[in-house]
């Protein structure tokens, strides 16, 4: 537990646990960081999660500073130690594009490295423990910016904040709208929206199945970024909470539920990873096709 | 859990990795699996042609062997054909000059023996001669009886 010698609920833990670090606009207009999870509420739209950002930008640039290293010393006789670890991770994702993705299009593996890695590592961030890294943030907080330490939140798995697979998910969204009315024309695009599934070839019965059509077609659609990101949130979100509750036991009994747990949790680590990369290319897959 | 800027922060940074990883990274990774895969396509193929002219070359190999082979023996026979008749021409020539040897011989011989034969006529009647002169002394004319003698050492 956080501060042994003071007292803590339980529920105050864990709410503590899933505050983020946030900085933004006061109701009053000033900018600064929120103190408590009702300012934070209270700053709406206009606030960015700094651990979010900062945990994810680390983790990004760490991989893409390790690929790109690797990239620029690539040996094609002798492959040696992290080039082999590399070349087996992009055999893996060109395999996976080559299976699901039939269109042509440069962006989509890069992509898909960049999503599998990227997320596999702020996925890890749930293995390490619940404690360490706020314990950090508040000894650096409370030390060198004088803060309060009871004020200082780190939530350390972006993916367990909604913001951040929102972001991808919507990114993702983005693209798939772009290829296809690149690839089918805003007409092929409109046709695919509005002429199926209900399909007829009475030209009058056409035209009046268009909303039916639309609506449904209009929701699926909306629905592949919401499911992508929530998918992924709520699959991290469930499980940083477990480990949550593992760490509100007695500190020499923890190991065996969170032991356990956690080796369970490589797989949903490495799994959800896999599922948001492989989603992205089928969506990539689906805006350039043009076989409907 | 409020959805706030952070969102698109994410997505700037999302848009930012992914294009750094399709300049960057992914490129030049991507070319040299490519450039190996190519240098092995290149050596595989390189060492099948490597076996199969190797088959070749023994096989040329081979042919050569026997073609010389049959040129040795045949070398060797004319040799031995050539061997033999310069002998058996040795032979004819020692026999012919054998021959003439001993002919040239024969007539030296016989030649000498004319000679001899005839010395020895001309010292018998000089003996002769002397015989009877110092048997017949002064009486005798000397000159016809050697003419006579003469005569008869011819006769002989």
């Amino acid at each position: 537990m956080s501060a042994a010698n003071e007292v803590i609920t339980s529920s105050g833990y864990i709410k503590h646990h899933l505050q983020n670090l946030t900085y933004g606009q006061f109701p009053d207009g000033h900018w600064g960081l929120a103190h408590n999870a009702a300012e934070a509420k209270a700053m709406g739209f206009w606030a960015f999660h700094l651990d979010t950002l900062g945990v994810s930008f680390v983790l990004g640039s760490l991989f893409l500073t390790l690929f790109y290293r690797v990239g620029r010393k690539m040996s094609i006789d002798t492959p040696t130690g992290i080039q082999n670890f590399v070349e087996s991770v992009i055999d893996f994702i060109n395999e996976n594009v080559r299976g699901s993705f039939n269109g042509k299009n440069p962006l989509v593996a890069p992509l898909a490295l960049t999503v599998f890695i990227w997320i596999i590592l702020m996925n890890t961030m749930d293995l390490v423990p619940v404690d360490w890294l706020p314990q950090v943030a508040q000894y650096i907080g409370s030390h060198f910016f004088g803060m309060d330490p009871h004020h200082i939140y780190f939530k350390v798995v972006p993916t367990t904040d909604p913001n951040a697979t929102f972001g991808l998910a919507i990114g993702i969204f983005l693209l798939m709208l772009y290829y296809s009315i690149k690839v089918k024309g805003f007409g092929g695009f409109s046709a695919e929206l509005t002429l199926h599934p209900f399909e007829s070839k009475n030209l009058f019965i056409k035209v009046l199945l268009i909303p039916a059509n639309f609506f449904l077609e209009f929701v699926s659609l909306i629905a592949k970024p919401v499911s992508h990101s929530l998918r992924l949130f709520g699959n991290m979100y469930a499980g940083e909470m477990i480990f949550i509750l593992i760490a509100l036991l007695p500190f020499w009994i923890q190991w065996t539920l969170s032991l356990p747990w956690a080796i369970f949790h490589i797989l949903i680590v490495l799994l959800q990873a896999f599922i948001f990369m492989t989603l992205v290319i089928v969506y990539m897959d689906m805006a350039h096709d043009k076989g409907h | 859990m409020n959805i706030n800027l952070t969102m698109i922060g994410q997505l700037i940074m999302f848009a930012m990795f992914t294009w750094f990883c399709m300049k960057f990274v992914w490129p030049p990774i991507v070319m040299a699996m490519e450039e190996r895969k190519k240098r092995i396509e290149a050596g595989l193929l390189a060492a099948e042609r490597g076996l199969s002219e190797q088959a070749d070359a023994e096989q040329k190999a081979q042919e050569a062997i026997a073609q010389s082979k049959d040129q040795a023996a045949e070398i060797i026979a004319n040799a031995a054909r050539q061997a033999s008749g310069m002998v058996e021409d040795a032979k004819d020539v020692a026999i012919q000059e054998a021959d003439k040897v001993k002919a040239q011989a024969q007539a030296q011989l016989e030649q000498d023996t004319v000679r001899a034969r005839n010395e020895l006529k001309d010292q018998v009647a000089g003996l002769v001669m002397q015989g009877v002169n110092s048997v017949l002394a002064k009486e005798v004319d000397e000159k016809t009886h050697k003419e006579m003698l003469g005569k008869l050492s011819q006769s002989l």
